[in-house]
């Protein structure tokens, strides 16, 4: 296995605010490393560095073993999915452009791209005659998700950034992305970073899950050891998990 | 109506409407391009917006006469009508420009941007066709207030359907009052027509 993404020392921070503090940890091929915590625990600033969208203020981020701000930001950026919670489509854009928005920039020729459009979008169950000449308006939120999916990955890149992408979801549909998220991890082999403070999806989706805590890194583990720790914080995030001992607690005694 | 009236209201009604005509397109060509290199210069804005606020504060009559003894730009005539006029359009036109850019959701710019488009990639294929239609609302507002303030122009040369206002208080005529008046309302209605209509075939959503 080797390093895609490497942070070494980093620190971020903006005027009189510390966010994140020498952060160490290197992301290898092929796994999904969720970055969990609570609201501003600066994992998705973590996120926001590796593509360059911020740059560190301290150490190094780097993305196949040179620094991101040796890369020339525009190269970096188109070798990198990014999905957002907010989608970020293009409302002015039919489904189909925006799945094909990377490869156009890229500048393959017209016929390749609708090629490629297609194969995404039936990927992403979204038969491509049915919604490619829609407008994201015209999708519900789950659909808007996958076609948000299915941009990040058009142009085959080697890394894909989520920030909390099913966020926003009704619970069964966001299950139900869940689930298709495993499937297409075992199809497309890339080498992802996940941001969620919903340790039941970091448990579920991650092959590591590192724990973010005030900007530092508090520990990364298998999801099997994370399950079992006696960190403080992770042992809260489990404890979230237990509705039923906090129900049992509060049943009125018979 | 005597035929002389009648052939002097188109003639001046042709002659206001270059005047507005010019006026629009040089505070197009000025505006637009400022709002849009102001959205990527934070710390310029508001010094920018003050300016054009402030120009809007004079009252169009004063404004006119301020022109008249300055060199280049003054005058007696539609030149210096013209930089008035242009002077008042700037404001509507640059505020619309800065609000319909820096108004395009966070997100999709963002996305734009991690997607690997460049600056200029972002500017037009995302921002401004998202911002168009609110470019040309500050572009319609604009050329409704500049036909009416037009008519002013005439008080310092510049011809147009202000004649015949003019004229008509200095004989109290309501007759030729009326001259200028209507065929100004139903060009300002028409222009805010016909813009309108050209804003909602351009929005995008």
């Amino acid at each position: 296995m080797s390093a895609i993404v490497e942070f070494r020392g980093v620190g971020y921070r903006v005027p009189r605010l510390e966010i994140l503090q020498d952060l160490n940890f290197t992301v290898e091929a092929g796994e999904t490393l969720v970055l969990l915590g609570r609201s501003g625990s600066g994992k998705t600033t973590a996120l926001r560095l590796v593509n360059r969208l911020l740059q560190p203020v301290a150490g190094t981020v780097l993305v196949e073993g040179k620094a991101t701000t040796e890369w020339d930001a525009i190269r970096l950026r188109r070798r990198i999915g990014y999905v957002i919670q907010e989608t970020g489509l293009f409302p002015h854009f039919t489904v189909a452009e925006n799945v094909g928005l990377v490869p156009r920039l890229e500048g393959w020729p017209a016929d390749r791209i609708g090629a490629r459009v297609d194969e995404m979008l039936e990927r992403m169950d979204l038969p491509p005659a049915e919604f490619g000449a829609r407008y994201p308006r015209e999708l519900s939120g789950g659909q808007r998700q996958r076609v948000g999916v299915a941009r990040a990955l058009a142009a085959d890149p080697p890394v894909l950034l989520f920030d909390e992408p099913f966020g926003a979801l009704d619970p069964v549909t966001r299950f139900d992305l869940q689930r298709q998220f495993l499937e297409w991890r075992r199809t497309f082999h890339k080498t992802s970073i996940f941001v969620t403070h919903d340790v039941r999806e970091a448990l579920m989706l991650g092959t590591r899950i590192g724990l973010m805590r005030g900007g530092r890194l508090e520990m990364l583990a298998t999801p099997e050891d994370f399950a079992q720790t006696q960190n403080d914080e992770a042992r809260a995030f489990l404890a979230s998990l237990d509705w039923r001992r906090e129900m049992d607690a509060h049943r009125p005694l018979e | 109506m005597p035929t002389g009236l009648s052939s002097e209201i188109a003639s001046r009604t042709i002659e206001h409407l270059e005047v507005v005509l010019i006026a629009m397109l040089l505070a197009a060509a000025i505006s637009i391009p400022a709002g849009i290199s102001l959205t990527r210069r934070a710390g310029m804005r508001r010094w920018a917006l003050g300016l054009a606020n402030v120009l809007q504060t004079i009252p169009s009559l004063a404004l006119f006469g301020f022109l008249i003894p300055v060199p280049l730009i003054g005058g007696i005539g539609k030149r210096t009508a013209i930089v008035a006029l242009v002077l008042y359009a700037l404001l509507p036109m640059l505020r619309n420009t800065l609000v319909g850019i820096l108004g395009v959701d966070a997100a999709v710019r963002e996305s734009a941007v991690a997607m690997g488009m460049t600056d200029r990639q972002v500017l037009w294929q995302v921002e401004l066709p998202l911002a168009v239609h609110m470019i040309l609302a500050g572009v319609r507002v604009a050329t409704v207030t500049t036909i009416g303030t037009a008519t002013i122009a005439a008080a310092i040369g510049g011809g147009g359907l202000g004649v015949f206002i003019f004229r008509g208080i200095s004989t109290v005529d309501t007759g030729q009052m009326l001259a200028g008046a209507i065929p100004a309302a139903v060009m300002a209605i028409v222009a805010d027509e016909g813009l309108g209509w050209l804003e909602r075939k351009l929005s995008p959503v």
